[in-house]
């Protein structure tokens, strides 16, 4: 599965991409950053406080208990200021 | 409907925009054109520059599901959106919306819509610099709050419209 970094979570865990062998038992969003989370510190640095971390399923908005089974990409980012 | 959406490094010509919209038409009422542009303070300290971040693919099916939603919400008869990414300096255009509709209630409405979401859902990403450092910008509640007056109420105000 490709995961994708944005902002200030990609510069935290110092790359913008990579692709992740996930193991059995994570069923949403919110378990995968659980796992990332354990993955190393500038991954927990990253997702330090969860409550701000907004994630992409396959480049549409999800919230953090949606299962991810099926996705090709998953995104995390900060909360967006376009405009 | 003509609906266009760009995501670009170069500056836009607003006037053109709209013109294209408006060409071989004739009922068209309305036209409104908001333009967004980098100021030259973030928290009152002058800006150097401002780098924006965006997520491609994304971006563009998100402002691309905005302008559906739009469509869907008033009686459109022209859209386009243009959104810059890249370094910009102030005074540096970021943002374009154009909307045509018969009359101006829905062409402002919807232009106020496309700006409120786009300054909260679509993937974008502000860095700013100033002499001192360069720092992310933090998303404000106050835009959210702008979005969020769009969504139909729980006794469904909205579905009136």
């Amino acid at each position: 599965m490709k995961l994708r970094y944005f902002a200030w979570v990609r510069e935290r865990i110092g790359k913008a991409e990579e692709n992740v062998d996930l193991p059995s038992g994570i069923v949403t969003v919110a378990d995968l950053v659980d796992w990332l989370s354990g993955r190393g510190e500038e991954y927990a640095h990253a997702f330090d406080n969860p409550k701000v971390i907004r994630a992409a399923i396959d480049r549409s908005h999800v919230k953090p208990d949606t299962p991810i089974t099926g996705a090709q990409e998953i995104a995390f980012f900060p909360p967006m200021t376009g405009g | 409907m003509t609906a266009s959406i760009r995501l670009q490094r170069e500056p836009f010509d607003a006037a053109h925009e709209a013109a294209r919209l408006l060409r071989g038409r004739t009922d068209v009422g309305a036209v409104v054109t908001f333009t967004g542009i980098c100021r030259g303070e973030e928290a009152d300290a002058p800006l150097v520059a401002m780098t924006l971040e965006h997520y491609p693919g994304m971006a563009e099916a998100e402002v691309g599901r905005h302008v559906e939603a739009a469509q869907r919400r008033w009686p459109l008869l022209g859209v386009t959106v243009i959104h810059r990414f890249g370094r910009l300096a102030p005074g540096d255009q970021i943002v374009l919306v154009v909307t045509a509709a018969a009359h101006r209630q829905d062409a402002f409405a919807a232009a106020e819509y496309l700006m409120d979401y786009l300054k909260t859902r679509a993937p974008f990403w502000k860095r700013v610099e100033t002499a001192r450092e360069a720092v992310w910008v933090e998303a404000k509640q106050s835009d959210d709050a702008l979005a969020e007056r769009w969504m139909p109420s729980p006794g469904g105000r909205a579905a009136a419209e």
